[in-house]
């Protein structure tokens, strides 16, 4: 492998594995949020415990969302120089404001938060973590607002003098048509995936025999509250994902024809089926069965049900006549891996469906009021594995949906502008980068351990209890007593 | 002004943020081991580990504000200098890789330390926090250093000296006195920030770091200036090293604040004297003057620099002022009392017992 395979599977093994921390830092911050809140409306117990249960689980989780964060920023620099100065001007700016807008707003604040309780005024204290939310949103904006300029570049012009892209309209990059597509269904994707997380850990305890039948009322609050989320969000991300297909079909249609693997174009009148499943050879150029809806393609792509749905063999030839003739943009094949975005695009959506169904299979047993036989019901095997997928189905739709979208953008870095292969850093050896690889790959397989050990030994502990002293209680507090969280 | 120089400027900030605000964590981070001790005399002596966590939770709620100061750097620079972050970040591919591990084991070890009631894992977790800590304290004075003496960059703008030759005697010389600088800068923000024992010892460890990092400072920054300084360098310089002085005087009387004002200013001043250096160079090739990179030939365009310079005008003043106000809300001294006598966790060690009751 050169320099260039090691920089791309570096970047994938480290954005993937970063993506595991970020979509649960955006849900979980806002659940965490709404239950503080909830506290501080009812002034119920049970949401205090809550909000200090999932809080140090998302402190958990949030420490290595930050570690490997850092990774991403300076990565682009080290492995991706030659990209960083053809697109810096465009593509710096938001990573800029990124940090200066967001990661700033969240640092202060989770550290207000976490080391706050009970030495800063309540309501100060409860939007602090608000603001944490508010600076993942805004992380979430400015990063993704620098990834559709990478599947569909605006706002910019070639300058022939520094052949490098600049900035001519800054608004436009912000309001990408893409950017104001995918905002919407990333956000969407991290609260439908706080939301298993937080249905996740109730459910353990509701299914757990060993956790106190006093405070099962709390975890059915808490699993109400999860399993509501990831429907309303789930219905967010089913919307905004439909609006994003007819984007991408205007401005990525190869990515389109490569989620369905469809070679030959389907004109107008004829509606282009989509396939469930295939089976036959892994790029779906001879099937041998599959589970087709009829239209769905068409649909999908389109908006209308006979719309006319370009192939990938055409779009190739295409492209051959349009980018071969400068170095940025030349390369032999302009097709993604096609089994890659074929299978992603449908593990994406059939994770997210699963999810779905858990979220609404469990809302339908805890429905009404509670009552023992319900706990009993979700006391059932089938429920612990239940809330095992419901945590884990989420997260890996989100990063199926970040495969497809990053290799189905393949082999472009920035579409139509500048191919991978040249965006690469060209003084970097193989050897470093490699080093870097292991380096990284080793340290985030120890780190995965080390942070999954902690949420299990943490999520079965569960909720503390409220001590009698009502020390508990960060109202009753003296500036002078010991800290309620110290390192 | 030229958009360029005021975009050098900002970056010098950040720097100088980044340095004089995460250098004291990077110093507590360090000490950890040296100030963590048991105490012997006294009546209630504390325990090392009560000392150890009186300085965490001293550094707790700002560390990783601090660090986004860092992050700041780097996006401006890749946002205002997109030849200056290509170059400096693949160029100096090998140190940037070992700050990056660093800052990874350093911030896992913050936040996991106190998560599990063991002392066995408190010790792996201090250790990453140690290592975490020194090698981006020492490193990144090695790497300025580079930057500002410059390095070999081709007509290309690519760095094409390789690992080993960043790690000349004035390199390492730099790496000392930022390590030592950050140590001193560290204890005497323990000293200012902890009561009891721990408080003046950290205050006589940073009389006695002190007088080491203004011997490296002295040498290292009169051969800096030496080599590239101008007038108004030298000038900084002069005060930052006036300041380290000043500082460790105070010190010596017992004048915490004073004290951690005297390094705050030093670091301050002695990296500002780096980028007035620098300037008008971004980073200097050591092979040909032509082939340097400047303010003017690695930067964005008019355009790109004009909208970043008001969206930093705008919310730079939001994010001092809360940040101030997080260090306002945080003022109050960490006592051996603060600390929880029970590890704040215990519920979760009764609850890895209670794992062979599941079903």
């Amino acid at each position: 492998m050169d320099a260039l395979d090691l920089a791309r599977w570096q970047f994938g093994i480290t954005t993937v594995y970063h993506y595991f921390f970020v979509p649960i830092t955006i849900g979980l911050s806002l659940l965490v949020a709404v239950m503080q809140t909830q506290w501080m409306r009812t002034r119920n117990p049970q949401w205090l415990r809550l909000t200090k249960f999932y809080g140090k689980l998302f402190t958990i989780n949030f420490a290595l969302g930050l570690v490997t964060g850092i990774v991403q920023e300076f990565q682009f620099g080290m492995n991706w120089s030659d990209y960083s100065r053809f697109v810096g001007d465009i593509f710096g700016a938001p990573l800029a404001i990124e940090a200066l807008l967001a990661f700033f707003l969240e640092s202060t604040f989770l550290g207000l938060w976490i080391f706050g309780w009970g030495r800063i005024p309540e309501k100060l204290h409860a939007a602090a973590i608000w603001l944490v939310h508010i600076g993942t949103l805004l992380s979430a904006y400015f990063i993704l607002a620098a990834n559709s300029f990478m599947q569909n570049p605006v706002g910019y012009r070639l300058n022939p003098e520094t052949g490098r892209a600049e900035l001519t309209d800054f608004l436009a990059v912000l309001t990408n048509p893409v950017q104001l597509v995918t905002f919407p269904h990333v956000i969407a994707a991290a609260y439908m995936t706080g939301g298993g997380f937080v249905l996740a850990f109730a459910m353990w305890h509701l299914w757990r025999g060993a956790t106190p039948g006093t405070d099962k009322p709390m975890y059915r609050k808490a699993a109400k509250l999860g399993a509501v989320t990831v429907l309303v969000a789930s219905l967010g991300v089913i919307v905004s994902g439909d609006l994003q297909g007819k984007v991408m079909t205007e401005v990525q249609p190869m990515k389109m024809a490569a989620a369905e693997a469809l070679y030959e174009d389907v004109p107008e009148g004829e509606g282009a089926p989509f396939s469930i499943v295939t089976i036959g050879t892994l790029d779906g150029s001879e099937e041998v069965w599959a589970l087709t809806v009829p239209k769905l393609l068409s649909y999908l792509a389109t908006g209308t049900l006979d719309g006319a749905v370009e192939g990938i063999d055409h779009i190739q030839d295409r492209y051959e006549l349009t980018y071969a003739g400068s170095e940025l943009t030349a390369v032999e094949d302009y097709r993604p891996v096609i089994p890659v975005t074929y299978w992603t695009f449908r593990l994406m959506m059939g994770l997210g469906f699963a999810a779905m169904a858990i979220a609404a299979a469990v809302l339908w047993v805890l429905r009404g009021r509670g009552s023992e036989t319900d706990e009993q019901r979700l006391g059932h095997r089938m429920w612990g594995w239940a809330g095992l997928l419901v945590l884990l189905l989420p997260l890996l739709a989100n990063t199926f949906g970040w495969m497809f979208t990053e290799m189905g953008r393949q082999p472009w870095l920035v579409m139509g502008l500048m191919t991978t292969q040249t965006g690469v850093s060209p003084g970097t050896t193989a050897a470093e980068v490699l080093t870097s690889m292991t380096v990284f790959t080793l340290l985030y397989g120890v780190l995965a351990v080390v942070e999954v050990g902690l949420l299990l030994r943490y999520g079965r502990a569960g909720a503390e209890q409220v001590p009698e002293d009502a020390s508990y209680d960060p109202r009753t507090r003296d500036d002078d007593d010991a800290f309620v969280f110290t390192y | 002004m030229e958009l360029t120089t005021i975009w050098f400027i900002l970056i010098a900030v950040l720097w100088v943020g980044y340095f004089c605000l995460e250098g004291f964590d990077y110093g507590v981070g360090m000490l950890l081991p040296v100030l963590g001790r048991d105490e012997t005399e006294g009546e209630a002596p504390h325990t090392g580990e009560t000392r150890k966590r009186q300085m965490l939770s001293a550094i707790g709620p700002f560390w990783d504000g601090n660090e986004v100061w860092l992050l700041t750097a780097g996006g401006a620079i890749f946002a205002a200098f997109p030849h200056w972050y290509a170059t400096l970040f693949s160029g100096f591919y090998l140190p940037l890789l070992l700050i990056l591990v660093g800052l990874i084991l350093r911030g896992v070890g913050l936040e996991y330390r106190g998560k599990v009631d063991s002392p066995a894992w408190r010790a792996r977790m201090d250790a990453m926090v140690v290592v975490g800590s020194f090698v981006p304290a020492l490193l990144w004075g090695v790497a300025f250093t580079n930057i500002v003496l410059g390095v070999p960059i081709d007509a290309d703008m690519e760095y094409v000296g390789g690992f080993w030759n960043l790690l000349g005697p004035v390199a390492l010389l730099g790496g000392l006195t930022t390590l030592t600088l950050f140590l001193t800068h560290g204890a005497l923000f323990v000293a200012l920030k902890t009561d009891g024992r721990l408080r003046h010892d950290a205050r006589a460890l940073a009389l006695r770091l002190g007088a080491a990092s203004a011997v490296l400072a002295v040498l290292w920054l009169g051969i800096l200036h030496v080599r590239t300084g101008t007038t108004a360098s030298w000038l900084v310089a002069g005060v930052a090293a006036a300041g380290l002085v000043g500082g460790l005087l105070a010190a010596a009387r017992g004048r915490e604040g004073w004290a951690f004002t005297g390094t705050f200013v030093a670091i301050a001043l002695a990296t500002t004297s780096l980028f007035l250096a620098l300037f008008p160079d971004v980073m200097p090739s050591s092979l040909d003057p032509a082939w340097s990179l400047t303010a003017e030939n690695a930067s964005s365009s008019q355009k790109t620099l004009g909208i970043m310079t008001v969206v930093a005008l705008v919310f730079t003043p939001v994010m001092l002022l809360y940040t101030a106000w997080s260090y306002w809300a945080f003022r109050k001294r960490v006592s051996g009392h603060h600390i929880p006598t029970g590890v704040h966790h215990a519920a979760v060690v009764d609850g890895g017992e209670r794992a062979g009751a599941d079903r």
